[in-house]
C-alpha cells in the first residue's frame, strides 16, 4: 500500500513538474507539496464524509484511507521543504510562510503529531464510523496547527 | 474695531465651547459601579467564554502556554503597531490589581482603570454586547489563570493615532451596543457570534477610520496581519450547508476536508469547545444573515 501511494504521489508530482518544465513556471518543490497536500485531503475526505454520515461507511475503504494517512505522514519530504520557497521569495504562488524554517518553527514536532494521530486513527478505522470521527479529531487539531503558524491565513 | 474685537471673543468662547462638548461628548464612560459589584460570577461558567473569546489569541505569549496572558504579541497595521498588553493575574503588570467594575469598563466601554480609552484593537466594540452574566463569569475565570510578571510593552502607532483622546471620536462614530445581522430564529447564534466569538472584527472591511462596515457585514476583508485574507462568510460568498459550518467550527475541516489555518484556527480552538447546540446555532446565523460584497 505504502508503494502505492509513493507511486501515485510521484507520478502526480512528476506530471506538474513535467508541466511547470514546459514553460508554465512553478516551482518544483510548491508543486511537490501541493501535491502530497492534496493526498492528505483525499483520504481525510474519505473518512470524514464516512464520520458525519455523508457516505456509508466501507471497513476497507476506512482503513485503506487511514493506512494511507499514516505513510503520508511518515514518508521523507525532506526534498520538497527547502528554504527559498515560501510566500517570501515566490509571492502568491505559496502560502507557506518563511516562519516555518526558523530556528524556533515547531513543525518537526507538529508533523510528528500528525503521524501519532494517523496511527492512531488507523488502529479504530476499520471498526466503525463512531470511532473514525473522534480518532480524526487530533488529525485535525495538527492539520490546524500547521496551517495557523505556517501558512498565509484565507480562512 | 469693536465689533470685530466683539466678533474675535465670540469666536474663541464658540471655539472653547465647542472643544469642551467634544470632549465631553468624547469622554472615556464607565458603568455603574453598585450595579456591577453585586454581580458574582462562576470560573466554571467563564471558560467557554474565555476560549469563544479567543483571549488567548492575542493576549498568551506567542509560542508560550495558553493561559498565561503574559501579552507581547504584536499587530501591525496601518496605524502602527499594536502590543498586546499583559492581561494575566498579576497585580503588579497584569488585571490582579483590577476591581470586577474594571474589567467591566474595560469590557463594555473600552475605558481603563486610568479612565483613558484603550484602542480598538482590543475588540470592545463586539464585547461590548456581551451579557452581564457572560463578563462576569469571564472576569471569575481570569483571575484563576497564573500570572506574569512581563511587562507591558508599548504601542508603536504613528500620530495622530497616538493620541488616545482621539479615540473617543472613534468611539462616538462606532462603538454601538446594537447587534447588526439577523436575530429572528437566530438570537442565541448571533450573541455568540457578534458579542463574544467578535467574528464580525476580521470578516467584515473597514472604513479609511478602522471602523466596521456595518452595510458590507461580514463580507470579507484584508486579513489583520497583512498577508492574505478572510472570506466573506455570507451566502453571497460561503454556500456551506448550516451541517458543513457546524462541523467546519467543531474539527476546522472544511467540507472538503482543507483545515483552518491563520487567526481562524484560533476560533476553533474555541468554538470546538462549545455545546453542539452553539455551534448549531451560529451556524443557522451565519447562513441567515443577508448577501453582501
Amino acid at each position: 500500500m505504502k508503494l502505492l501511494l509513493v507511486l501515485s504521489l510521484s507520478a502526480i508530482v512528476a506530471t506538474a513538474t513535467s508541466v511547470s518544465a514546459g514553460g508554465h513556471g512553478g516551482n518544483p518543490a510548491v508543486t511537490a507539496r501541493k501535491a502530497h497536500m492534496q493526498l492528505y485531503q483525499h483520504n481525510l475526505m474519505i473518512l470524514g464524509n464516512m464520520a458525519r454520515g455523508n457516505t456509508e461507511y466501507d471497513t476497507a475503504a476506512a482503513q485503506a484511507a487511514a493506512d494511507n494517512l499514516v505513510s503520508l505522514s511518515t514518508l521523507s519530504q525532506a526534498g520538497y521543504w527547502i528554504p527559498g520557497t515560501t510566500n517570501a521569495e515566490l509571492g502568491d504562488e505559496t502560502r507557506l510562510l518563511p516562519a516555518v524554517f526558523e530556528a524556533d518553527s515547531t513543525a518537526r514536532q507538529i508533523g510528528a503529531d500528525l503521524a501519532a494521530a494517523s496511527v492512531a486513527l488507523a488502529a479504530v478505522a476499520g471498526t466503525g464510523p463512531e470511532a473514525v470521527g473522534p480518532a480524526l479529531g487530533p488529525v485535525g487539531a495538527a492539520c490546524t496547527a500547521c496551517h495557523r503558524a505556517y501558512r498565509v491565513s484565507d480562512n | 474695531m469693536a465689533a470685530m474685537k466683539k466678533l474675535l471673543i465670540i469666536v474663541a468662547f464658540g471655539t472653547i465651547a465647542a472643544l469642551a462638548a467634544g470632549l465631553w461628548i468624547t469622554r472615556p464612560l464607565t458603568v455603574n459601579t453598585e450595579q456591577v459589584a453585586s454581580l458574582s460570577g462562576s470560573a466554571a461558567d467563564g471558560e467557554w467564554v474565555f476560549h469563544l473569546g479567543s483571549c488567548a489569541s492575542c493576549h498568551a505569549t506567542p509560542g508560550g502556554d495558553k493561559t498565561v496572558l503574559a501579552g507581547g504579541r504584536e499587530f501591525t497595521t496601518g496605524f502602527g503597531t499594536f502590543v498586546a498588553p499583559n492581561i494575566s493575574s498579576s497585580p503588579a503588570h497584569g488585571l490582579g490589581a483590577w476591581s470586577q467594575a474594571d474589567f467591566f469598563n474595560a469590557m463594555r466601554h473600552g475605558t481603563s482603570p486610568q479612565g483613558t480609552h484603550y484602542f480598538p484593537a482590543f475588540p470592545y466594540a463586539s464585547y461590548t454586547r456581551m451579557s452581564d452574566t457572560d463578563i462576569a463569569n469571564l472576569w471569575a475565570y481570569m483571575a484563576t489563570l497564573p500570572a506574569s510578571d512581563a511587562p507591558t510593552q508599548p504601542h508603536r502607532l504613528t500620530f495622530p493615532f497616538n493620541l488616545r483622546a482621539t479615540v473617543g471620536v472613534w468611539k462616538a462614530l462606532y462603538l454601538r451596543t446594537a447587534f447588526v445581522g439577523p436575530g429572528e430564529d437566530t438570537e442565541r447564534g448571533r450573541y455568540l457570534a457578534e458579542a463574544i466569538g467578535h467574528c464580525a472584527e476580521c470578516h467584515t472591511p473597514r472604513s479609511a477610520l478602522g471602523g466596521l462596515q456595518n452595510n458590507r457585514w461580514m463580507a470579507g476583508a484584508p486579513d489583520p496581519s497583512g498577508k492574505g485574507k478572510v472570506p466573506g462568510i455570507t451566502p453571497a460568498q460561503l454556500d456551506w450547508s448550516e451541517a458543513d459550518i457546524a462541523y467546519y467550527l467543531e474539527t476546522g475541516f472544511t467540507p472538503d476536508f482543507d483545515s483552518a489555518g491563520g487567526g481562524m484556527a484560533a476560533v476553533i480552538e474555541g468554538t470546538s469547545r462549545l455545546p453542539a447546540t452553539d455551534r448549531a446555532a451560529i451556524a443557522a446565523y451565519v447562513k441567515a444573515l443577508p448577501p453582501a460584497q
